[in-house]
């Protein structure tokens, strides 16, 4: 499985990342929409992992950006902020499931992954 | 009756304005009832008042100058009656004296032919006599031996000579006298009345006649004078002449003043000596010492209007009742419709502050959890990282202690990230409006706020929510403030040691959920229970009570669709039971959430 890890705030997303490799999950990171963007196109994933409000342009729309380059691809909402329009937004783009508010214990989002994962061969 | 008056009572009467700034009532309502009741009544009584009196005292002096006037008319016939009366037994004698010559007056039988004819034509004649310039009677006729008898020293004589010396009156009036009424040797009233002539021989004489004054008498009394009236004659001297029926008997002294000559009728109103109010009417009879007296009482005269008016007071009075009662129940009516409207808008502005609040308290701990969740998260993977680097590399696995004070942050960051969840939680749940509710977990959310309180007070809470109760459309926002406004109300009523039980079930029809929100706290007194959900009631006096926030349930309750009911036991417990349909009416929440944005 192949998961890409998109949060302003780097310290996060790479300790996040070192650790998701630790359990056999590959994932790359990046702190903003063009470096997001820019390793989409280069490289294949399963999922990505989108902090809701990033600088210059929302998770929402890279979400969309994304999309139109790699269909099929799966999304998880990540916010620290659980306000009602983030909310609203991220469960018509994805179900109310895959919307995950910081902190996040590393099994809740391994568990998640995997689930949303399962229909494409479980751990990658 | 006065459990009636307390339940008529209007409310606003007891209305005291303990608020300030907005919260304050647009008006003083008892001195808006009492201003607007006053000016009613002035504006309506007072042209009411001023009609009646000017029309009593229009119509009471029209009243008395008409008596005036009818007592003058009267006076005036009375006395044209009297004098021709008198002037015609004057003439009478004049013409005997004046048709016979003395020689025919002295004759015994001529005198008696005379005097029957008098009687027979004019009656009431008692006696005739001749005197001649002597004063000595020198013919007699009547009932009496008083032939021969002297006048000369009598003042009527005298008054007659007198006249005659002065010089030669050929007037009928200056040779006639009518005397005062007497008693005479007889001891009955009687009057006199003389006529002296100078015949051509230069003698004069005098033909004297006695009249009873029975027919005169008569005629007053003929002019009787309905209601107490009283008609007499007094002479100059006061001394009553004809029988009065109020004012003495004959040759009594008249009690009042004798009245000031006039040659005309006078009419004056007055009192008598017993402080009667009268109308007195006199006339001065010429030719003769009489003054006729009319007298009317003027209460009986007036006893026929006052009883007119006396219904008009009647009718007065209850129109003034009518309109007072009227006054009274529209001006009490319409103060109390603006009571009531000023309070609600009063409960309203403080809804929506109250909604604007929740709503700040809710973008404040959102803000806030946001800050600290993202450190937070960083906290986590760093301190996970740590746990993975000894789970997954063996180096410092043996290392125990470390492993555990890892796992303390962990877990510390875990705490916090419950508590920021419940602060998003409740964030969102202040925002939202209609969405699926599990009424188990609004009261769970709710009680851990409360819990802790709970345990500091040494208070039971217990809850039995089934869990199979169905998920329904509610507005949760709304939901959670209920339930913690019931439990805040339910923790505020207990003392150390209570219990609080909160239990669900279906309602009978099944179409909503009934919950008892019960407590053991000191109850409420049956009088209050009705007044519970008013706005601004409180019985928390001076210990902040706004009084509002059982009202402000009431009001989330019917917003939500649903109905509460209260039981209460003083120093058992209260109840509050509510009902809240599956249907959720979204009109109605729909209406309140945009007054809160």
């Amino acid at each position: 499985m192949r998961v890409l890890l998109v949060d302003d705030e780097e310290e996060l997303v790479a300790t996040l990342a070192e650790r998701l490799d630790m359990r056999g999950i590959e994932a790359a990171w990046a702190t903003d929409y063009r470096t997001a963007l820019a390793m989409v196109e280069e490289k294949e994933f399963d999922i990505a992992l989108l902090d809701v409000r990033l600088p210059e342009m929302n998770g929402l729309d890279l979400k969309r950006l994304i999309e139109a380059r790699r269909p099929g691809m799966k999304f998880i909402f990540l916010t620290g902020h659980g306000s009602e329009e983030d909310f609203e937004a991220c469960s018509a783009e994805s179900g109310r499931e895959y919307y995950l508010i910081k902190p996040v214990q590393i099994e809740v989002l391994v568990a998640k992954l995997n689930e949303i994962c399962q229909g494409q061969g479980g751990r990658g | 009756m006065q459990d009636g008056w307390k339940r008529y009572k209007p409310r606003f009467l007891e209305h005291s304005d303990q608020a300030s700034g907005m919260y304050k009532s647009l008006f003083n309502f008892r001195r808006l009832w009492k201003q607007s009741i006053v000016t009613t009544l002035a504006v309506v009584l007072l042209p009411l008042f001023t009609l009646a009196v000017v029309d009593y005292s229009i119509s009471r002096k029209a009243l008395e100058s008409e008596l005036l006037l009818r007592t003058t008319r009267l006076v005036s016939n009375l006395r044209r009656t009297l004098t021709s009366y008198l002037d015609e037994r004057v003439f009478a004698l004049n013409f005997l004296i004046l048709d016979n010559s003395f020689e025919q007056l002295a004759d015994e039988n001529r005198l008696k032919q005379l005097f029957e004819n008098l009687k027979s034509g004019l009656g009431e004649w008692y006696d005739l006599g001749l005197i001649d310039h002597t004063g000595t009677q020198v013919n007699y006729t009547g009932p009496y031996k008083i032939r021969g008898m002297n006048y000369s020293g009598q003042d009527w004589y005298k008054k007659l000579h007198y006249k005659e010396q002065e010089t030669y009156h050929d007037s009928i009036a200056m040779r006639s006298d009518v005397s005062d009424v007497f008693l005479g040797f007889r001891m009955t009233p009687h009057l006199v009345i003389s006529v002296l002539h100078n015949d051509p021989q230069g003698r004069h004489y005098i033909l004297r006649a006695s009249l009873d004054i029975e027919q005169l008498s008569a005629i007053l009394s003929h002019f009787e004078l309905s209601n107490n009236g009283d008609a007499f004659l007094i002479n100059h001297e006061g001394i009553i002449q004809t029988p009065s029926r109020y004012y003495g008997t004959i040759m009594k002294q008249f009690p009042l003043p004798v009245p000031p000559f006039s040659p005309r009728t006078e009419v004056s109103e007055g009192e008598d000596h017993l402080g009667r109010e009268i109308v007195t009417g006199y006339a001065y009879i010429t030719g003769t010492p009489f003054i006729l007296i009319v007298i009317k009482q003027k209460d009986t005269l007036m006893e026929t209007w006052e009883a007119a008016g006396g219904k008009l007071l009647v009718f007065l009075v209850g129109s003034v009742v009518a309109i007072v009662a009227v006054v009274f129940g529209i001006c009490t009516y319409l103060v109390n419709s603006i009571h009531q409207a000023d309070q609600k808008r009063l409960a309203s502005l403080h809804q929506v502050e109250y909604a604007n609040k929740m709503a700040s308290i809710g973008r404040l701990s959102a803000g806030v959890a946001h800050e600290i969740n993202n450190p937070l998260a960083i906290i986590n993977e760093k301190a996970g990282l740590i746990r993975d680097l000894f789970t997954f590399r063996k180096e410092y696995a043996g290392d125990q202690r470390l492993l555990g004070l890892v796992d303390s942050i962990i877990n510390s960051v875990e705490r916090c990230a419950t508590i920021t969840r419940q602060l998003l939680n409740f964030a969102r749940n202040i925002q939202v409006s209609v969405q699926k509710v599990n009424l188990r977990q609004v009261v769970n959310d709710v009680l851990e706020f409360q819990i802790k309180e709970a345990g500091y007070r040494n208070i039971a809470v217990e809850v039995d929510i089934p869990a199979e109760l169905p998920e329904f459309f509610s507005d949760r926002g709304k939901l959670q403030q209920v339930f913690i406004n019931l439990v805040n109300n339910a923790f505020a009523a207990m003392k150390e040691g209570g219990r609080l039980e909160i239990r669900s079930r279906l309602n009978d029809d099944g179409t909503g959920i009934v919950t008892t929100v019960r407590d053991s706290g000191c109850g409420i007194p049956p009088e209050n229970i009705e007044r519970i959900f008013e706005p601004f009631f409180t019985t928390k006096s001076g210990s902040g009570g706004t009084g509002l926030g059982l009202s402000i349930t009431y009001g989330l309750v019917t917003e939500i669709g649903g109905s509460i009911a209260i039981e209460s036991t003083v120093g058992a417990g209260t109840t509050f039971i509510i009902t809240l349909p599956f249907e959720y009416h979204a009109d109605k929440g729909e209406a309140h959430a945009g007054t809160v944005g």
